[in-house]
């Protein structure tokens, strides 16, 4: 496998070979690249940069500029085995609106975000009492486009309450993989894979 | 590599009669064409390249009567992004024009000109006709179609009726559709032709002066439609053409005002007025929905190809968000589709125009 992102990594691994895939913000294309070459899938995007989107169509990959707040209704249901939201879903206008897109548009589908409630976020606040910039997270609050932080067990309340199926999830802590035991505490990463 | 030069203008009579929209049929069609590069042996990497309204097979190579470069002489050649190095590129001037192809300044029915007698024609016919010499020419599939504006629709319309034809579709600055403005505008052009005394309901072949005048000035209203608000304060602002102060006359006092009449004469000199009214008739005939049961996405249904679609964020005469509906019909078939709104200042005409992302994503798209 390529040298991807972990969260991307774990995805890419989980997809099934030959799999219609969504990649909803999917940058300049490195995961539906993986996706083609190494799963044999039919991988489409979607990405509001339009110099990304130039990017990947020079990569030969098929993306449409769009912004998923706004586009992914343009999606017919079902359409797509899968449906893939990595590290987006912060960014959503209406993150719950954004996931029943995302499980109607595919099958199943993949989200993952950066955990708003990692230790170290934790510290931050509680030291400094001013919102946390870190790796993940390198933006001051007032130019951020991450407007809606979330937890892991924000995450999973909202899953509960829409009735939506875990069927897999992994944690990560400095781009490894970590158990899931006190994810909420110890997981700067979450990945899960959902379906209705 | 050689490229082609003006010289060798190809043309090539069709075989049988064309079947029209309009139930007629057209018959001895010539098709005037140009090509750049080589064919392969095994005829693959050929790129047929759709012109726009005013546009014709002249893409690359000096255009006979202006003398000037062709009229996508940026994009196509030798290592340029629509490489003839390594692709063999047609241009054909479509049926109903005036650059050797048949259209209303041919000889029709009794050795005169067609004028006014010549059928009214569609989009679908000018592919239907460019894909008889594809035929002839001994084409099965093409590597890709190409064009921007009008023939982006032409681009689109092959994808739609014949769709085993391409393997790429790339529709630049285009609709699916030609809108109640669209419509407006050309209008407003046909009827200036036909307001000119020396139109003589078409029949002015021979009369020694045509309708320069009306179609000149068709050719302003459209120009302005080509380019944005912002290019054009850009370009000319309120400055004067050649003077300290207003005439207090109606000369052309500004800029503008002498940019396009200069684009209206030289438009006339080159191009036949009929020409003008059948080719905006066919452009606001065009409804690739309509043609397909009233349902876009079905339009669509049976192609294999790659589409992608470019818009300009500065273009209003075909909005982004004409081409988001063609994205959309597309999705709605899972075809294999591509979209980017680049930003251009230039209004429609972006995509004749140095924009170094469309460049990158043409290359890019052909892979």
């Amino acid at each position: 496998m390529s040298r991807l992102r972990p969260d991307l990594a774990v995805i890419a691994a989980n997809v099934a070979p030959g799999a219609r895939v969504l990649d909803v913000g999917c940058g300049e294309g490195e995961l539906m690249e993986v996706l083609q070459r190494e799963r044999g899938c039919d991988a489409r995007g979607m990405e509001i940069d339009p110099e990304a989107v130039e990017r990947c169509v020079a990569r030969g990959l098929s993306v449409v500029q769009g912004d998923a707040d706004r586009d992914l209704t343009d999606y017919p249901d079902e359409a797509f085995d899968y449906a893939i939201l990595s590290q987006t879903l912060q960014t959503a206008a209406r993150p719950d609106a954004m996931l029943d897109d995302l499980l109607r548009i595919g099958r199943r589908a993949f989200v993952s975000f950066p955990n708003f409630a990692y230790w170290r976020m934790r510290f931050s606040l509680l030291t400094h009492g001013r919102m946390p910039v870190t790796r993940h997270l390198p933006v001051s609050w007032y130019e951020t486009q991450n407007i809606h932080h979330v937890t892991v067990k924000d995450f999973r309340e909202l899953l509960r309450a829409k009735g939506v199926t875990v069927e897999k999830c992994w944690f990560f802590s400095h781009e490894r993989e970590i158990g899931g035991a006190s994810a909420n505490w110890r997981a700067e990463h979450a990945v899960f894979q959902l379906s209705r | 590599m050689a490229t082609a030069s003006a010289l060798d203008a190809k043309s090539l009579v069709l075989p049988d009669p064309l079947p029209l929209d309009s139930g007629q049929v057209l018959p001895n069609v010539r098709l005037a064409y140009e090509t750049y590069g080589e064919l392969a042996p095994d005829k693959s990497n050929a790129i047929l390249i759709f012109h726009a309204l005013s546009g014709d097979q002249h893409v690359a190579s000096l255009h006979p009567i202006t003398g000037k470069p062709g009229w996508w002489d940026r994009m196509v050649g030798p290592g340029k992004p629509i490489d003839t190095d390594r692709f063999h590129v047609i241009c054909v001037n479509v049926i109903g024009g005036c650059m050797g192809s048949t259209g209303p300044a041919s000889e029709g029915p009794g050795g005169r000109p067609w004028g006014m007698r010549f059928p009214v024609i569609t989009i679908r016919d000018m592919v239907r006709a460019q894909v008889a010499l594809l035929d002839a020419l001994g084409i099965a599939r093409l590597h890709a179609v190409i064009g921007g504006s009008m023939g982006g629709m032409l681009a689109l319309s092959l994808a739609a009726n014949f769709p085993g034809r391409t393997e790429r579709v790339l529709a630049i600055a285009t609709t699916a559709r030609h809108s109640a403005q669209n419509i407006a505008f050309h209008e407003v052009g046909r009827q200036a032709v036909m307001a000119d005394p020396n139109w003589r309901e078409g029949d002015y072949y021979g009369a020694g002066k045509g309708p320069e005048k009306g179609l000149a000035v068709a050719r302003m209203a459209a120009h302005i439609t080509y380019l944005s608000e912002a290019g054009l304060t850009d370009k000319f602002g309120r400055r004067l053409q050649d003077r300290a102060a207003k005439s207090f006359g109606f000369d052309a006092d500004f800029q503008i005002e002498s940019y396009l009449r200069h684009q209206g004469i030289a438009f006339s000199d080159r191009f036949d007025a009929n020409a003008y009214l059948y080719i905006t008739r066919a452009m606001d005939y065009f409804d690739l929905a309509e043609e397909h049961g009233g349902r876009l996405a079905d339009a669509f249904a049976r192609s294999t190809a790659r589409f992608c679609l470019v818009s300009f964020d500065t273009d209003w005469l075909y909005p982004t968000a004409e081409s988001k509906h063609v994205v959309h019909a597309l999705n709605a078939v899972a075809a294999p589709v591509s979209f980017v709104e680049l930003s251009a200042p230039y209004g429609h005409d972006s995509f004749l125009l140095e924009c170094p992302p469309l460049d990158r994503v043409i290359k890019g798209f052909l892979g």
